[in-house]
Order: structure tokens, then sequence, then C-alpha cells
């Protein structure tokens, strides 16, 4: 029984890496989903074999999971047209748990790739040995990128129908490291790979000894991703107060950068109001005998409840931050927007913008432009159908606090939501927040004659209303 | 600088982090508890969630009538041990035509005391969203499932239409009559679960470890003899063996295995052993081909 206990310890103090999967069906991307998740599971067998042998009650465990069977499923499930969405799977290995984001790669299917990479940290980009960079390579980089997943694995496939040649290989690496360049993704690795096979991908390939790097499941299981990109300023987004009596009045969250701690001086945005930490309770530390835990401090990632030494106003929606750090705070904002609906996005008109815990509304004033998720040039466009990407300027009813999505994925993101079809309709990275905050409606409607009548008499007789030009 | 933090805790604070919008976002919400072990992380979670308040919201059971006497016991002093607000139900019409899964067999069973009855009692309750303990690794249609999940006003579920839903950013904007279904537990493994359950000491039925039990052989699996109301001649061929549950249900319909593991180690290695799939028990799968798609569109978790 020592072996399961130490298998327990094991898993427990695994991390989790979540990553995504870019390629079509052509590109072998089932196969090699297929041969991770069932090479995985061989690893439970590895580790627990010699307990097996122990014990011939549970017989063989003889993997019964045949791949082919595995990868027929999910192309069974193409068949009937319901993959055109994300699929998450699940993997563990020795060192780490693994979510897989597995998204269709056609064009058509943009948003659903926006979708899955949103929150994966690492991206795998099949490439067909055979066949070299095409657009949808081009397409599937531009994606990742710009969904500010860091970590980029160049999955070169099917290397067994190009005699395992190192020259292909190093032609296409060399023509994807213009593409880095070009979009500016910050690490690339690549692999050979025969997934049908299984070479480069859980064990080294014999068939490609000149390849001297690691195999694709080693690289994902070692690979040190999040830790250097994480902002360290300190962001907590309210997002429920608990009020259980008089006493006690905690703000919920989870942090969303950085670390805090008691006593640290903070700031409630956008109010603007001051005050210091005076508890920490963290939701991690709570158990079912205890329920009143309280720590010095907290980091990034962590479930937590904080109290305020002063009574500050504070609701959801608003950030508490640190005060010696504060984020800009402006309803004017430059974004980069991915539209999701087939009914295309119309400048001027009213929708929900919904940030990490924030609700307020909001519209486009002005597209900058369109670009083109094959070829990356920009157009001028004055409305975005689905899957189209552009950067635009929101302005907001009231202003809000924000990052940079380069800065800080979680307090830089936003969906928007249709106000009368309440769909999600957009998704939109913030990239810049202005310094200032601008009048939301200054041009946001042509007004008639009787309009600009009525405003100019509201102005004359009632300048008390502070009512503005129009 | 940042230590990452474990996988657990990750899935843990995302699992707390749901609950709370849920609380934010919604003004009548409600948990489903099925009194099995994802309800009891479900549960557990929510504890921790709104610590030191109660969970502000309730929590409903549909009994079919036909769950194991132990879970009925473990649900009730769970509701007095943490002081949470449990609501149960069962179809009224449904016991009064005398259901019994027996006789009717398992679909119209199903059909009548748990799709229908969730339906009477969401209805009843006019909730608007519903905490489900579902996860994406149990069955295929449901990997695709959202986080908050759409339903239409007759509790449909329309996997060709979902909403998008990216980053931590939920949408939970429904009209009146409407509501969102939402999975917390979601990105969740069933090791993750047992492997939390082993940490946080979590209770849990001890019908989840082996003991000997009455068995009888019953349409391909072995199903507890856990009242009268089993057919007299089934009873007769009852014997006794080491069995345990993978999954708690309706006792007609739950297929015990044969097993040895009576702690929580013991389960996970026979888990991490076994190639068959966690719902192999679960007999209302097998029913039909596409089973769990067809059910979750009628308004079935």
């Amino acid at each position: 029984m020592e072996n399961i206990e130490a298998y327990l310890k094991e898993h427990e103090n695994k991390d989790m890496l979540r990553f995504l999967t870019c390629g079509s069906v052509d590109d072998g991307k089932s196969t090699l989903i297929g041969r991770m998740l069932y090479d995985s599971k061989m690893i439970f067998d590895d580790q627990l074999s010699a307990m097996e042998s122990e014990s011939k009650k549970y017989g063989t465990t003889g993997d019964k999971l045949d791949m082919a069977l595995l990868v027929d499923g999910l192309q069974s499930e193409r068949e009937q047209g319901i993959t055109i969405d994300v699929a998450y799977r699940f993997f563990t290995t020795e060192h780490r748990k693994f979510i897989i984001a597995d998204t269709p790669g056609h064009e058509q299917y943009t948003r659903n790739m926006v979708t899955g990479a949103s929150t994966a940290d690492v991206a795998i980009i099949l490439i067909d040995a055979r066949k070299g960079i095409l657009t949808q390579t081009r397409r599937h980089s531009f994606i990742v990128n710009l969904l500010g997943i860091e970590h980029v694995i160049v999955a070169i496939n099917k290397m067994d129908l190009v005699s395992f040649s190192e020259d292909v290989f190093l032609n296409i690496k060399k023509d994807y490291s213009q593409l880095v360049e070009e979009l500016n993704i910050k690490n690339s690795y690549y692999i050979p790979l025969s997934a049908l096979d299984g070479d480069n991908v859980v064990n080294l390939s014999e068939q490609m000894p000149w390849y001297k790097g690691k195999a694709l499941l080693n690289l994902l299981d070692t690979m040190s991703v999040g830790k250097e990109l994480k902002s360290e300023e300190f962001r907590f987004p309210v997002q429920y107060v608990n009020r259980p009596n008089l006493d006690f009045r905690g703000f919920c969250g989870t942090v969303a950068s950085g670390i805090v701690q008691v006593g640290d001086e903070i700031t409630v945005l956008p109010s603007g109001k001051t005050t210091k930490v005076k508890s920490i309770i963290n939701a991690h530390d709570i158990t079912e005998k205890n329920n009143n835990v309280e720590s010095n401090k907290a980091s990034a990632s962590m479930a937590i409840t904080l109290t305020t030494e002063d009574e500050v106003d504070i609701s959801r929606g608003d950030m508490i931050v640190h005060s010696k750090s504060l984020p800009r705070v402006s309803n004017s904002l430059k974004v980069m927007l991915v539209w999701m609906d087939e009914k295309p996005m119309e400048l001027m008109k009213s929708y929900n913008i919904k940030g990490v815990s924030s609700l307020v509304e909001g519209h486009f004033e002005h597209i900058n432009y369109k670009i083109d998720v094959n070829s990356f040039e920009r157009t001028e466009v004055d409305s975005l159908v689905l899957n189209d990407i552009s950067s635009c300027k929101m302005l907001l009813t009231r202003p809000i606090a924000a990052d940079a999505y380069g800065k800080n994925r979680l307090t830089g993101s936003f969906i928007v939501i249709d106000r009368v079809s309440n769909n999600t309709v957009g998704a939109g990275m913030i990239v810049n927040v202005a310094k200032r905050e601008e009048d939301s409606f200054k041009s946001s409607k042509t007004y008639t004659k009787s309009e600009k009548a009525l405003n100019q008499y509201i102005r004359d007789f009632f300048p008390e209303w502070n009512c503005k030009e129009v | 600088m940042n230590s990452q933090i474990t996988h657990l805790k990750q899935l843990e604070a995302e699992s707390i982090y749901i609950l709370r919008e849920v609380a934010s976002e919604f003004s009548n919400p409600v948990m489903m508890y099925s009194v099995g072990k994802d309800s009891s992380v479900m549960l557990h979670l929510a504890m921790k969630a709104f610590a030191p308040a109660k969970p502000p919201f309730k929590f409903l059971h549909v009994d079919t009538t036909w769950k194991f006497k132990e879970m009925i016991e473990f649900r009730d002093n769970r509701a007095k041990e943490l002081g949470f607000d449990l609501v149960v139900h069962s179809n009224p019409t449904g016991i009064e035509m005398n259901i019994s899964p027996f006789e009717h067999g398992s679909k119209v069973h199903t059909d009548i005391m748990k799709t229908e009855a969730l339906k009477q009692a969401l209805n009843a309750g006019a909730y608007d969203a519903v905490i489900g303990g579902a996860r994406r690794d149990e069955e295929k249609s449901r990997a695709k499932e959202r986080i908050f999940s759409f339903r239409d006003k007759y509790h449909r579920w329309n996997p060709k239409s979902q909403r998008p839903e990216l980053w931590s950013i939920y949408n939970p904007a429904i009209q009146k009559g409407e509501s969102v279904r939402v999975f917390p537990i979601s990105n969740w493994t069933e090791l993750d679960i047992w492997q939390y359950i082993y940490l946080e000491d979590i209770a849990i039925p001890s019908l989840y470890f082996a003991k000997n039990r009455e068995v009888v052989e019953y349409e391909g699996t072995k199903i507890m003899v856990d009242d009268e109301r089993m057919p007299k001649e089934l009873r007769e061929t009852a014997k006794k063996e080491m069995v345990r549950f993978r999954t708690l249900g309706c006792y007609p319909l739950t297929g015990a295995i044969n097993s040895t593991a009576t702690t929580l180690p013991e389960i996970i290695k026979e888990m991490l052993l076994s190639t068959s799939s966690e719902r192999e028990g679960r007999l209302i799968d097998k029913d039909e081909v596409g089973a769990m798609e067809r059910k979750k569109i009628e308004g079935y978790f």
C-alpha cells in the first residue's frame, strides 16, 4: 500500500498546464491527441505495475483502450457536425495534469479557436511535413499570438511520409522562424513527429537520430510556463461581497496577479478610495471544522476573502490594487476585438461589456482596421462580421480599471454581450487604456434640427442641469 | 517569485470562483445535491467559497424514491451537520402511478422520476441558475459543455448554438423563464475528485467502500438488495458478495462491482488499474447509443 500513497503524494503536488492543439483532421491532430491520451495512461501502468503483480485480482490492466477507436470516436463526432466547437480533454503524466482544448482548424471556426486559446498557456501547431507552412498555419499562429499564448510548439507531423528527412524538417523550421519574427512569438519549439507511429510523441524516435530535442510529452511535462510572464502587480477584482452579519464584511475574489499581505495599503478602483488590508481568509485553508482561518498573505490564483481596516464602499466589479502600483482608469480603450456572432457588429450600438467581474455598457466608436488572419493585411472597414478580427476604439458609459492584455490576461480581457439576444457576440483584448476619460456620448449620434433646438433651449433656460451641447 | 499552485488548488480556486459568480449574478440559484461523491465535493467547495457565511443558495435533491436507503440517511445527516438549506422533491404523479424500475424499466422510471421530477422541481423553485456536478471527462457529449450552459424556458440544451466561453468570463444574461446550468467541476477528472476527497477528508456514503452486501444478478449487472420492493423471485437469488459502488443512484439501476477496496487509497488504486469507464455500472447510459446526449437535450443533467 505504500506505493499508492507515494503515487497520491506525487499526484497531489502536480501542477497544471492547459494547451491548445491547432490543425485540421488531415494534419493528424486526432491521432496525436489519441496518442497522448493513450500513452499517458501507460504511465499509470508503469508506476503501478509493481502493485499490479501483487494483486492478481485485478488481472492484467491490458489497456483495451484502442487508439484507433479513440481517434475514430473523434471523427464520428466530426461527421455529426458537432465538433464545430471546443472539446476539452484531460490527461496526467508524472509531473503535470493537462487540459487540452481541442478546436477545429478551418477558417469558419476562428471563433472556436479563439475560445480554446483564451485559457491556454501553450499551443501545439501541427504542420504536415509534406505540405509545409500553409495559410492555415499562418492563421493559427496569428490567433495563438493574439490571445497571448507565449509558447508555441511547432509539431512537424507525418515525418514517416518524408522518409524522416532532416532537410524537410530544417526547411520547415526555417520557414516558420520567419513567421516567429513577423508575429513576434516569444518562445517557439520545433519537434519532428509521426503521431501515427508515436515517433517523438512519448519516446524519442529511432528513425530520427539527428533530432536532439525532447519528445513532445517530455517537453510539455518539463517546460517552464507562466511563471516568468505573470505580472507582479497586485490585482484583485471584487467578485462578491460576503456579509453574514453586521460584524463581518468580506470581499471575495481570486487574486488575478501579485501578492497581498495584511497591512498593505490598497486603493479601490474606480472610486480611488484608500484603506489597508485588515485580514485575509484563504478559501483553500478552510476545513469543515474551521471556517475562519486567517492568512498573512495570498498570491496569484488563490481564492480569498479580504477585509479592510476602514468601512469603504466596495462592491462587485470594483478592483482592489496596491496603492503603489495603480492601473489606469478610463472609459476610453483601444482594443483588439474578435467578432463571434452571425449578426454583424454595429458601430455606436450599445453592448454590454463584461470583464472579469465588472459589467458596463459601452459601444465601439471606430474601427481602426480589420486584420486578415491569413495575410495579416490591414483594411479599413466600418462593420465587422463573424470571425473578423479588428482594432477598435471602445467607449464605456463609466470608467473601469484595466490593464493591457499583454501585461495581464485576466484584467485585460472582456466579452461583448448583445443586450437583446443576450448572446456572447464578441471577445476583446485591451491594448491601451486612455489616460483620460472621454465623453462617451460625444459623437455617438447625429441630431435632428428639433433635438438641437431643444438642447439649445435647455442650456439657455436650465443651466443648472449642466446639459452639454450636442 | 510566484509559487505555482498545485493543480488541485487551481481546480479548487476555479470552482470557488464559479460558485461566487453564480451567487453574484443570479437572484435565485440552486445547487443540485445528489448525495454522491461529486456532490460531496461540490458541497465542500460551496462551504469554502462563502465561509464564514453559509452558501447563499438552496440545495435540491430529486428523490426518485428508489435511492439507496443509506443515501437518504447520509443526506439528512449532512444537512443537519452543515446547516445548509435542503429541498427534496419527488414526482407526486410518479408516486401515485407507483413507478418502479423493475416493472416499468429504466427508461420510463428515469423519464418520470428523474427528468420529469427535475423539471417540476426547477419550475416550482423558479431557479434562474442550477448548479450541477457534471464533469467533462465523464462522457463525450460533456466534453463540449460550457461551464455556464444556457437552457431555454423548456430547460432544453442546444449543443449546436452554445455561447462562446472565453477566459474566466462567464455570460449570465438570460430572459425571464430561461436559466443557466452551471458546472463548477467541469475540469476535474475522476482521479482529481477522489484525490480531493482524500486530501480534504470529505465525508462520502459508505456505499463507495467494499463490504459484504446482498446482491443479485440483474440485466447483466449486480444490484444490491436494498428493500422489499425488489421482486421476490429476484430477491431469492441474492447472495453475499464483497462489493462496492463507483457511482450512486437508484439502487435497481446502479451496478455493484466486486472489490476489496475499503479505504480511499485502495479505491483510487483500483480506479487507476481499471480500464472501464466510471459510468459502466450505470444502467441508464446503456439503453441506447447517444443516450446521454439525448437526455441532456431533454433537460436531464
